[in-house]
């Protein structure tokens, strides 16, 4: 007896959720910065060549296998082999160290989301300091977005050994975000289908404003010129060509067993080739648009330093020679410092040391990533736009939907295993698995609300999921392919979508892909092997801007620990059924 | 002008005053003459008069020194007798009073008006008693445990219902979704309700054969 299984209302829900899973944070923060650090334009060489050789085969691999088995990841691989239940275990694991980092994230979305509705931003202005005659002096030292970031944010802690307590207010907005994750995954793909309408599709509508607002800013052009401009002797640096393999395996959200989980909810029949590729190409090019507008607002941003160095310098120079004010211009200034440097040689050698070279190429170079560059670089160039506010609430809102989107994969990772699983669902509802879910998870996550908060965020962000998830999309492919056979599998497939499988996916799936992956796999374990000690970056509040630091060893514990936990599943639990399976057979047939 | 006692630009009394004409007003820009210069003494008498003893003070005891093309100069205030300069403390602290009236008759503001060593009180922030992100954090996070708490009761409702209109019926099926979802033409429903007693995947005869 098989009990109906829930289903999408539509495909159209499936897509949309496969897209509002992978096209998350990612595709905005990490890739614009990947293409800015290896060669502008040429970098969409190795990232495309990467897409269709690993992306595209692994994501409809496990589209496939998620259709095909129509169970949860634990379940579907326990179908494969008994011995192999333990990838499921281990896409668990990592779902859920995943979930309970990455909804940090959306608490800090709606920070800054519930901050913009003030005028003048927040983080546009420096707080005064005790009789009000200056700044305060670590927004002084760093900007004012910075120190909003740090500060009031963050409030972060020296180093990751003074933990400090639970800062309330990012408390508070974890909770709420846990409550509105709960919201959309409470009535399972019910309500999941509906809300993924919204997660997937407004993101392009703030994109697209974005990107006619982000072109016709002042330097928009500068900006654009500098990232598509291609460097082609990067295209024979192997970084390139390994970064844009991991951009790639991990904007797809491979491994989690995310994927698995939404198509276990399809319709046998549901072509999940065509899916597949629909998916991936729309995540790609989701990247390569919001590169496009992340380009043109780093443009805008740097030629407003850029001027507003000048105009520093322009000021220095007026004040210190008494030059009648509006005589100097960016036009002149060149020549006017030779006439002055030749003029008052003496004077104009005090002055020397303080006159800054103000270059739009250094302020075009400052690549940022990850939380820096959503939170500090965006809300920098945000502040300097007209109607900032708006701008501000539409970006956090754009932050928000696509944060919530990867969340409901993250979360149908771990609940679908679980609601699948006679023994649990039986005592308690969906619902109740949901709530308990999250309620954990929110616990735990108050972790990351503490003044050391985000070195532990920085933990789990680099260590939780990177090698684990390459180990088991590895056992995945080598299970599909030699442990289930893939004449097995291709005739499953045939009979269950009624198109013949392309010899292009048996080739990926047999050799190419498990190729790269290990290649992936080695240079990650050597280069965390050859760099010896870990180091992370600290703020130092004294000087306003980031040290590096070691990290302690109960810290490396942990990082030991994350790997380990999931990666063991795997044989673990191999060997566990293995020891089952004797005791059942050998008890009646052997002496021990 | 020249200084009374021959006392040297460095004296410890003396200010330098910057005025950035031309970048605070563009093109209304005024043009800095002996009249504009005649405004700015009147304007530091007038913030002299204001401290408790030093009423008397006149706009001929306020003295402006080395004016440049900049426009830029130094200034200082001498007591009625023209001996002596007044210390910089009362002077600093007069000219901070009246700083905003200062600006407004030149149409400048702290930082196109610029006093050196005489630093400006900054404007506070707006500080409202209830922060604002606590107003809107508020209103969303009582919609959101408003909408879970509708969607949790009418899951309960719906699930009691099921059981008091379909008794005996396997608790799984609560748990599906009310899509009746349709293979080969047939729902899906009545092939688990039998609980696999009978498998009604294979039609009997009579269905199969449209009627006559």
């Amino acid at each position: 007896m098989e009990k109906t299984r829930p289903q999408w209302g539509n495909p159209l829900q499936f897509v949309f959720a496969c897209i509002s899973y992978a096209v998350g944070l990612g595709n905005v923060w990490r890739f614009p910065y990947l293409c800015q650090m290896f060669g502008g334009g040429s970098f969409l060489v190795p990232y495309i060549i990467m897409l269709i050789v690993e992306g595209m085969p692994l994501l409809y691999l496990e589209l496939a296998v998620g259709q095909r088995m129509r169970q949860g990841s634990i379940g579907a691989w326990r179908t494969i082999s008994p011995y192999l239940s333990g990838v499921g275990v281990a896409s668990v694991v990592v779902s859920f160290f995943l979930s309970m980092y990455y909804n940090v994230i959306n608490a800090w979305g709606f920070w800054y989301l519930f901050h913009s509705f003030q005028d003048p931003l927040p983080w546009s202005v420096c707080p005064l300091n005790g009789n009000r005659t200056g700044y305060d002096e670590e927004c002084e030292r760093a900007s004012s977005t910075q120190y909003f970031w740090y500060r009031k944010t963050l409030n972060i802690s020296p180093s990751i050994q003074e933990n400090g307590g639970v800062q309330w207010e990012p408390a508070l907005c974890l909770t709420l975000a846990w409550l509105m994750v709960y919201l959309c995954i409470l009535r399972g793909t019910e309500s999941t289908g509906k809300v993924v309408y919204f997660t997937a599709s407004l993101p392009y509508c703030v994109l697209l404003i974005y990107l006619i607002r982000g072109l016709t800013l002042h330097g928009a052009t500068n900006g654009l010129v500098y990232m598509f401009t291609p460097k082609m002797e990067q295209l024979a640096n192997p970084k390139a060509w390994i970064n844009a393999a991991t951009q790639i395996f991990f904007s797809l959200g491979l491994g989690f067993g995310s994927l698995i989980a939404f198509a276990s909810y399809n319709e046998p029949s549901n072509n999940c080739q065509k899916h597949a590729i629909i998916v991936s190409i729309i995540n790609s090019s989701t990247s390569i648009f919001a590169s496009i507008v992340t380009f043109s607002i780093y443009g805008f941003k740097a030629t407003f330093n850029y001027e507003n160095c000048l105009n520093k310098v322009i000021l220095l120079l007026t004040n210190s020679f008494d030059l009648e004010d509006g005589f100097l211009t960016a036009s002149n200034l060149e020549e006017v410092k030779d006439y002055l440097a030749s003029t008052y040689p003496s004077k104009y050698s005090e002055v020397f040391p303080h006159i800054r070279n103000c270059s739009l190429e250094s302020e075009l170079n400052t690549a940022v990533q990850g939380t820096g560059l959503a939170f500090i670089v965006y809300t920098e160039a945000i502040k300097n736009m007209e109607v900032s506010q708006l701008w501000s609430v539409l970006y956090f809102f754009m932050l928000l939907m696509l944060g919530m989107g990867s969340m409901l994969g993250n979360t149908a990772a771990i609940l679908t295993p679980l609601t699948d699983s006679k023994v649990i669902s039986s005592y308690l509802p969906k619902e109740a698995i949901s709530g308990l879910v999250c309620l954990v998870n929110c616990a735990i996550g108050m972790l990351f609300t503490m003044e050391a908060g985000n070195y532990w965020f920085d933990i789990f962000n680099d260590y939780a999921a990177t090698l684990s998830l390459l180990l088991i999309v590895l056992v995945e492919t080598i299970a599909v392919c030699y442990v289930y056979g893939l004449k097995r599998f291709e005739s499953d497939l045939q009979v269950m979508t009624g198109h013949a499988l392309n010899w292009y996916w048996k080739a990926m799936w047999a050799f190419v892909s498990p190729v790269l992956i290990v290649g992936l796999f080695i240079f990650y374990l050597s280069d965390y092997i050859l760099t010896g000690t870990l180091q992370y970056q600290a703020w130092d509040a004294t000087q306003g801007q980031l040290v590096t630091k070691d990290y302690p060893p109960y810290a490396l514990a942990v990082i030991g620990l994350l790997v380990a936990s999931s990666t063991m599943c795997i044989p673990l639990v191999a060997l566990g059924t293995f020891i089952r399976n004797r005791l059942k057979t050998g008890g009646t047939a052997s002496v021990a | 002008m020249e200084w009374i006692d021959g006392t040297s630009l460095n004296a410890e009394n003396a200010f330098k005053v910057r005025l950035s004409i031309r970048t605070a007003l563009g093109d209304k820009a005024y043009v800095w003459d002996t009249n504009e210069e005649y405004l700015f003494r009147a304007m530091v008498a007038f913030s002299m008069r204001k401290v408790p003893s030093r009423e008397a003070t006149e706009i001929s005891h306020v003295l402006l020194c080395n004016v440049t093309q900049r426009v830029s100069f130094w200034f200082v205030v001498t007591d009625p007798s023209r001996n002596h300069t007044l210390p910089a403390v009362e002077v600093q602290s007069a000219i901070r009073m009246n700083r905003n009236r200062i600006n407004n008759a030149f149409f400048l503001n702290d930082r196109t008006l610029e006093f050196l060593r005489i630093p400006s009180t900054l404007a506070p922030p707006m500080d409202p008693s209830v922060p604002i992100w606590i107003i809107v954090f508020g209103v969303i996070f009582c919609i959101v445990i408003v909408a879970t708490a509708l969607l949790v009761l009418s899951g309960i409702r719906h699930r009691r219902r099921n059981n008091k209109g379909l008794p005996g019926l396997d608790d799984a099926e609560d748990k599906c979704e009310n899509t009746i979802t349709v293979e080969n033409g047939i729902p899906c429903d009545p092939l688990d309700t039998k609980g696999g007693h009978i498998n009604d995947g294979f039609l009997t005869e009579d269905e199969r054969l449209t009627p006559l």
